[in-house]
């Protein structure tokens, strides 16, 4: 597969899973609020998901198009990173999820908008004012729950900790990131994690929380397709309906 | 202290508004938060430029068993409107 249709399905498998775990939340968030945000959000990365499909089906030309995509791949065809197939758990663990996802993802979109590809720049362009806002609004509840009674304290921290190993995957890159990165299409090895520590790091300090250790040991294998067992159950759910009436439509 | 967060009643200025009207309300711990759920609330369908949020307990109101005394003198002053005076077509927002 040509590297740059393999970084485009990245970009769209990070944003389409963690929009299907989000939507899975609708109606079953803790406050009417915090429903309509969470899906709010889980709208703006599926409309992103569209953009990198739309363009990584044109680069591919094997006549797919972004929904087949999205529902006619199986688990080892797709992606995303390993956080983001973590379930939902609590809501602590929804939202230290959505933190350390838009804190890299924020970055990652804001480095893009100087890609050298003008496609890729133009999406990320763009997409930067919404997860500009999801980053302002999952960092304050990470402060909130953080700094909040003594149970969210632990709950935020037990979060952190359980989901730390596998952030390290978003920074670890491969020769297909490589690759883009010596394009000048995505930015160089090393820039995002820095930028993210810093951010985590004071975020984290703010909410009275402890940072777990940057050289700890790191899960990954999501980017090359090798996935935990959540997944198949994401995929199962998302896919249903394409699978069992393929092409079906409204 | 009750344990629900407090009504807060939200305001927005829309697109070619020049004032801020009541669009409805929404619960929230404090201000910064009220803020932030408005937006997810209510401009979902790109309604405004600008978010006021009040807390609802803030809000004083007029009395309806005032409504008499208050309003009703008037009823019997239509000297008080401008209707006796053709407005020119470019004056507009009036």
């Amino acid at each position: 597969m040509d590297d740059k249709v393999n970084y485009l399905l990245r970009l769209g498998d990070n944003a389409l899973i963690l929009s299907q775990q989000l939507s899975q939340l609708c109606g079953k968030g803790p406050a009417l609020e915090e429903d309509m945000a969470l899906t709010n959000v889980a709208l703006d990365l599926l409309g992103q998901t569209r953009m990198w499909f739309e363009y990584a089906a044109e680069l591919e030309g094997a006549g797919r198009d972004e929904d087949q995509l999205a529902y006619h791949r199986d688990a080892h065809d797709f992606k995303n990173c390993l956080l983001l197939e973590q379930p939902n758990g609590n809501y602590a663990d929804t939202m230290m999820r959505q933190f350390f996802f838009d804190s890299w993802h924020y970055f990652l979109i804001r480095e893009l908008t100087a890609s050298s590809d003008a496609r890729i720049a133009a999406i990320a362009d763009k997409s930067l004012k919404e997860v500009t806002y999801h980053l302002r609004r999952s960092g304050d509840l990470i402060v909130r729950l953080g700094d909040g009674t003594a149970d969210s304290h632990a709950k935020t921290q037990t979060a952190a900790n359980e989901l730390w190993m596998y952030t390290g995957e978003m920074f670890a890159y491969d020769a297909v990131d490589n690759a883009m990165a010596a394009a000048g299409i995505a930015p160089a090895s090393g820039v995002l994690r820095q930028l993210w520590l810093d951010h985590v790091a004071e975020v984290f300090a703010e909410a009275t929380l402890t940072m777990p250790s940057p050289d700890a040991w790191m899960q990954k294998g999501g980017k090359q397709g090798t996935h935990t067992e959540h997944l198949g159950f994401i995929l199962a759910e998302m896919q249903f309906l394409q699978r069992a009436y393929p092409g079906a439509e409204w | 202290m009750s344990k629900e967060w407090p009504l807060w009643e939200v305001f927005i200025r829309s697109q070619h508004g020049l004032a801020h009207k009541h669009v409805g309300s929404l619960h929230a711990p404090d201000a910064g938060m009220a803020v932030n759920n408005a937006r997810d609330v209510y401009t979902r369908r790109n309604e405004g430029v600008s978010i006021w949020v009040v807390r609802a307990a803030d809000i004083v109101a007029s009395s309806p068993s005032d409504k008499g005394a208050l309003f009703e003198p008037s009823n019997s002053k239509v000297y008080r409107h401008p209707t006796f005076f053709p407005m020119p077509e470019e004056v507009k927002n009036l």
